[in-house]
This record gives structure tokens, sequence and C-alpha cells, in this order.
């Protein structure tokens, strides 16, 4: 199994107490609660983290996008990227992921990439996304479009990548008489493709077509909704497609921390967690998360019908019973690891590793004692420790 | 050209249903009859209701739809022949998947008017709908006999935002468009209701294919309304928080000739918070 190491780069200095007063902190928190000097320590402070996860022997570390909000302060990934590109020298480094869609012109963002692929020797892993629902709201591209957008955007920079140029791409969105990206890039035909999701059927679909079978990535999910996901894939795969997704198509990301006991782990992580939950994340209650059009009709009723005034109340222990974080020794967090990895059999982990607001100490023992005392026993996981996939079985499950 | 070959009427078989379209109308004093008529035109399925006799007069609803039926309609009834759309997307209207602009469905509703044969037409738009008729009217006012424009959006007046309806959720937009706060109220406890829903959903991505970027306006439309050259009145809401009054001020001074009528203790919706009123101003104006 392939290990990563993953960052949300959030503004951790976040002055809390702002979530009695804003509704959220994507889009409408004023960003003069955004203080610079403390921003500088913090981006160096991540980026410090991200290239001790590589010194560390991690596979790959990822970085993803975005905007106007504190949860996530990268809103180009690429520079991070770039940050890390020359202070890493053998490890992936993975965009997961950049919203392509978004952009009036995709191939200023197929452009950066080739570049890092090219720059890093072909260590580039790229993830395309459509962004979340309050993205919309911060690039004014009509959300009614984003599906139609972001399939014609990849479609428009695989061509990119991979045709000899120049040559006139005609699309609906996207129309480019001249087509001719320098640099190529470095891996051939592309950098892998990643298709990062927090659960949405039509990205399975999409990512699992036999013209793509890019790696489906969930993020953030109760572990039995990752396991229902990552069977989807393997099941469409072999059920409407007729070919088997070998494990390594599937990935499963996830907060993690791990301290010398289960009850150190709890006490430590508690309080960053539960900011992340609490404080930080998109709230299914705001409709900036679910604009007009970003999803069906039906999973926007859906949205609609939630109650607000989710707020608060997310306790640790129940990110854990639920498997959305993976928490305690390191006995327990290798088990509770090789477990989902017998039953989902996913061949790549990413783990994030800093959270919320849990501070540069507890990040750097956590990353540590991951590092020495779990990764080795996950990276041995391999598809023979995997129960295997039965479609029978899963029907029944 | 297209008027005759095109034309193709048949019964109305919702897609959805609307039953609740027409529930309110009978307390509210409804006489006339209504009937839903749909025609397919350029590619979209087409569902209108169609009351009332006189001259005709096209009735383009806001971005809430027809859900709620506007009693002003029944009234204009009594004098019109009320022809009133579900603009493509919403209500039982289908969007075709090449319409993603306003100006799509004004140039559909010129061939409408047209394949009904219909001409001297009074167009009243509300909000989105008052965009709808100023992009119908700088293209061709020749079947047009008047404009009424009652809290229109189309235009960006700088400094002078509108309430982004997307950003909120449709209790508070309710809220919002009264100024009445009971009405708002009230209005918000049936926006939260679920018989509601299943339109409201369609009609909120319709509002967004057609309003989301920029916001519920089109850039060159200010530069082009020297070409209404038909009667207008700009009808607005003293107390509007969806598009401040501002934007009456604007259209009347864009529109030459246009006649400006504001009404006292309304919000964004002053035909349907102060129906007798503005019933009363549209009539003298289009009486003249």
């Amino acid at each position: 199994m392939k290990v990563m190491s993953f960052h949300l780069m959030p503004y951790a200095d976040l002055d809390l107490s702002v979530k009695d007063q804003y509704r959220t902190v994507w889009i409408v928190l004023p960003n003069s609660y955004y203080d610079p000097d403390k921003g500088h320590a913090l981006y160096n402070r991540y980026l410090d983290e991200l290239e001790l996860c590589a010194e560390l022997g991690f596979d790959g570390v990822c970085v993803n996008e975005h905007h106007q909000n504190a949860y996530g302060l990268m809103p180009s990934p690429v520079v991070m990227a770039s940050a890390l590109a020359r202070r890493t020298r053998h490890c992936r480094i993975a965009i997961l992921g950049n919203a392509f869609c978004l952009r009036q012109h995709p191939l200023t963002l197929a452009e950066e990439h080739a570049m890092l692929d090219v720059i890093t020797g072909g260590r580039l892993i790229s993830g395309f996304v459509r962004g979340v629902g309050s993205e919309y709201f911060t690039f004014g591209v009509n959300p009614v479009d984003s599906l139609e957008r972001h399939q014609e955007a990849h479609d428009l920079v695989v061509r990119a990548w991979t045709e000899p140029g120049p040559f006139a791409f005609e699309g609906k969105h996207y129309h480019c008489e001249y087509v001719n990206v320098w640099p190529r890039p470095f891996q051939q035909p592309h950098p892998p493709i990643w298709c990062p999701s927090m659960g949405s059927i039509e990205t399975i679909e999409w990512a699992a077509h036999p013209d793509r079978k890019y790696v489906y990535l969930q993020n953030y999910s109760p572990v039995e909704s990752v396991a229902r996901y990552l069977d989807l894939y393997r099941e469409l795969a072999q059920r409407r497609y007729g070919y088997e997704a070998p494990s390594d198509r599937i990935g499963w990301c996830a907060p993690l921390y791990v301290a010398e006991t289960d009850a150190h782990a709890v006490n430590e992580a508690r309080e960053h967690i539960e900011a992340l939950f609490n404080v930080f994340l998109p709230k299914q209650s705001e409709l900036m998360f679910f604009p007009p059009g970003y999803m069906s009709p039906e999973s926007l009723k859906r949205a609609l019908a939630h109650k607000r005034g989710h707020r608060g109340g997310v306790k640790i222990e129940h990110l854990i019973e639920r498997g959305i974080m993976i928490c305690g020794s390191p006995d327990t967090v290798r088990r509770r690891i090789a477990e989902c990895h017998h039953r989902m059999g996913f061949q790549e982990f990413i783990c994030m590793l800093q959270f919320g607001t849990l501070p540069a100490p507890l990040t750097e023992k956590n990353i540590r004692l991951f590092a020495s005392e779990v990764m080795p026993a996950v990276k041995a996981l391999t598809d023979a420790d995997y129960r295997g996939f039965s479609l029978p079985r899963v029907a029944a499950e | 050209m297209r008027a005759g070959s095109r034309r193709r009427e048949k019964v109305f078989e919702p897609a959805v249903d609307l039953s609740y379209a027409f529930a309110g109308a009978p307390e509210t004093g409804w006489t006339m009859a209504f009937v839903r008529q749909t025609i397919e035109l350029n590619g979209c399925k087409l569902s209108f209701a169609r009351g009332g006799s006189g001259m005709p007069l096209l009735y383009l609803h806001g971005t809430d739809g027809l859900a709620e039926w506007p009693a002003l309609l029944d009234t204009l009834a009594q004098r019109f022949e009320v022809v009133a759309p579900d603009h493509p997307g919403f209500g039982a209207s289908e969007l075709p998947p090449s319409f993603d602009d306003v100006s799509d469905v004004a140039y559909l509703y010129l061939d409408a008017v047209e394949a009904l044969g219909l001409s001297g037409i009074h167009v009243v738009g509300q909000s989105l709908g008052g965009w709808i008729a100023l992009e119908m009217a700088v293209r061709s006012t020749a079947r047009l006999r008047s404009l009424t424009l009652i809290s229109a959006a189309g235009i960006h007046v700088k400094g002078v935002p509108k309430a982004d309806i997307f950003m909120i959720d449709p209790e508070e937009q309710a809220r919002l468009a009264y100024a009445d706060a009971k009405l708002g109220e009230a209005a918000a406890e049936r926006a939260a209701a679920e018989k509601y829903q299943e339109v409201a959903i369609l009609n909120r991505i319709a509002s967004a294919r057609f309003g989301w970027q920029p916001r519920f306006f089109n850039p060159r439309l200010a530069r082009w309304l020297h070409r209404v050259n038909v009667p207008t009145h700009v009808i607005w809401g003293e107390g509007d928080r969806i598009i401040p009054p501002a934007y009456a001020d604007a259209f009347h001074r864009l529109i030459p000739g246009s006649t400006l009528t504001m009404v006292p203790n309304a919000g964004h919706l002053p035909h349907v918070e102060r129906t007798s009123a503005v019933a009363e101003a549209m009539q003298t104006f289009l009486r003249n």
C-alpha cells in the first residue's frame, strides 16, 4: 500500500468565537480575521510538516484547493506543490485536487501541472475536482454548468497533454484556436489523474469508465460510506464496464492521530478535531455549499430539507466510532487500518495528520509516531490481505 | 415565416403537479377560467396558463414562478386575454439544453407570440420576467403595445447591490420579499412547506441558469434600452429589499418617456402585496 500525507493548511490561529457571529467560515467571514504575520508562520510550518513527511518516507505529500475561507488556505495548490517540488526528492506530489472547471481557461492549470511534472521528473499526481459548492460564489462560474465544464475541461487538458499541438479545441464552454502546451508533461501519456470526492455516484461512474480508470479517493466519510463507495467503483467496473478494477484505483483519505495510548490520543486530538468539524468544515445546512444546479434536483431537495443549526456538538468519540477519524495508540491505529484494508482493499491511504487547530508540537509528534510505528505495517499491506471483491456479497451487504 | 407551421397547441398535461397553482384562487374571488396549454417551439415544450378576454396581455413571472398564482392575473383577466407562461425550466416548461441565456427566452417568447397569432400585446414582467420583457422589447416591439415592468431585474446600478437570493435560503428570501413582516412570515412558512419543494427547486435551478452570472443582469442591456419604443410603465415597491428602488429610477431614466409608479408599503412583490393599488395603476396606464 502507498501512504501519503495530506494537508489542508487551515487558518489554525482563527479566533474560534467567530462561529457565534458568522454562520460559516466560508465566503462570508471577513478576511480581516486573517493575520498575515500568523499566516506567514503557518504556511512555513505546514510546508515544514509536509517536508518532514517526505523525509520520513511517506510515498507522497498532498495539497488541495479552496477559496475564501479559513478551512483550507491553498487557493492555488500549484503554489504549494511548487514550493514542495524542490524541497522533496523522491516522493509524489499530489494536488487533490485542482478545480480546472472554475478557471476561465483550464489550460493555465494544464500548463502549470505540466511544469510541475517536468520540474519533479514525473512525481506529480493531478487531481480533478469541481470544487465545493461555495467556490461557485467565489468565481461566478454558473453551478448549473459545473458538471459539463468539469468534463469538458478534463477533455481539453488531457488532449493538451497528449496530442501533438497546435490543434483547435471546439467545446461548448471552452473554445481554443491554438492548443499547443509547452512544456509537455514528463509522465507519459500524462500525470496520473485522481478524482477525490466526498461521495458522488456520478464521479465514481466517471472515474471508473474504461476510457479513464482514474483513482477514486473517498474523503472524510463514515467508514460504512467509504466501503460502499469503494465497492461501488469495483462493482461498476465489473458489472457495467466489464473489467476488474485493480486495488490501486481506489483510495481513502482520513484524519488520523496516533499517540502513546488510546487515551492520550483522544485527549490530545479532541479539541483540534472537534474544531475542524464544528467550526471549519462546510455546513450541510448552508445553501452556499449547494448552489442550484451543482447537484441533481433530488440531492438539492435533500439538502434544502436539512434542518439548520446542526452546528457544534460533534464529539471525537462519535468521529472515531463512525470511522470518520482514526485515532489511538500505534497498535489501535495499525489494527484499524488493517481491518479496513481487509474489508475494502484500497491500495492508496492518505492521512491528514494536521487538522483544525492541532498545534505544531502535536502535529510533529503525530507525524513521527505514525511514520515509525504505523506506516511500515500499513505499507506492507497487499492485495493478499484483502478479502477480495465479490459481487454477490456486495449485493447482500 | 415561422408562424402557423410551427403552431402546435394541445391539451395541457402537466409534467409536475401544478394543482396548487390555482388552489388559492377561489378565495380571492377568482372567476375567470384559466386553462393550461403547451406549445412546442424552438425545441422547447412551453407551458402557459391562458384566460380572460380582451386585448392580449403576456405576463412574465419572477424567480418564484407561478407556484403562487398572483391574484393580479385574475383581475387582469377581466379586461385582457392573459397568457402567462412558465419560463423554460420553471414549473411545467422544459429547459432545452441549448438555452443558457435570457436572450434565448426572449427570442422564444417573440416566436411564441407570433406562433399564437398574437399582436398588439401588453407585456407585463415582474423581476426576472421584467428582464425577459426588456430583452424582448430591445429586439422587437413589432407585436408589442406596451411594457409594464414590476420590480424588474436586467440592469446593474453601480454601488447598489441586489439581494443575493442564492446565498440565502428560500424562507429568508420570502421574508425579504415583503415589506409587511406578517406577510413575509406567512410566505416563509409556505416556502418551507413540502408541497412547494419539487417546483421550487426546479425554479431555483432555472433562476441560476439565467441569473447566476452576472447576478440577474445583462451588462449590454442598459445601452440597448433606447430601442424600447412602446409606452413603458415602471412599477416598484417603495420597500423593495431584493432590487432596491434605485433601480426604478434607473429604468425610468434609461427608457424614453417611461412612467414611474412607486407603491408605498410594498416590497419586491407589489402586485401581490398591494394587488389593488398595482391593478389600478396598471389599468390607468393601459387605458391611456
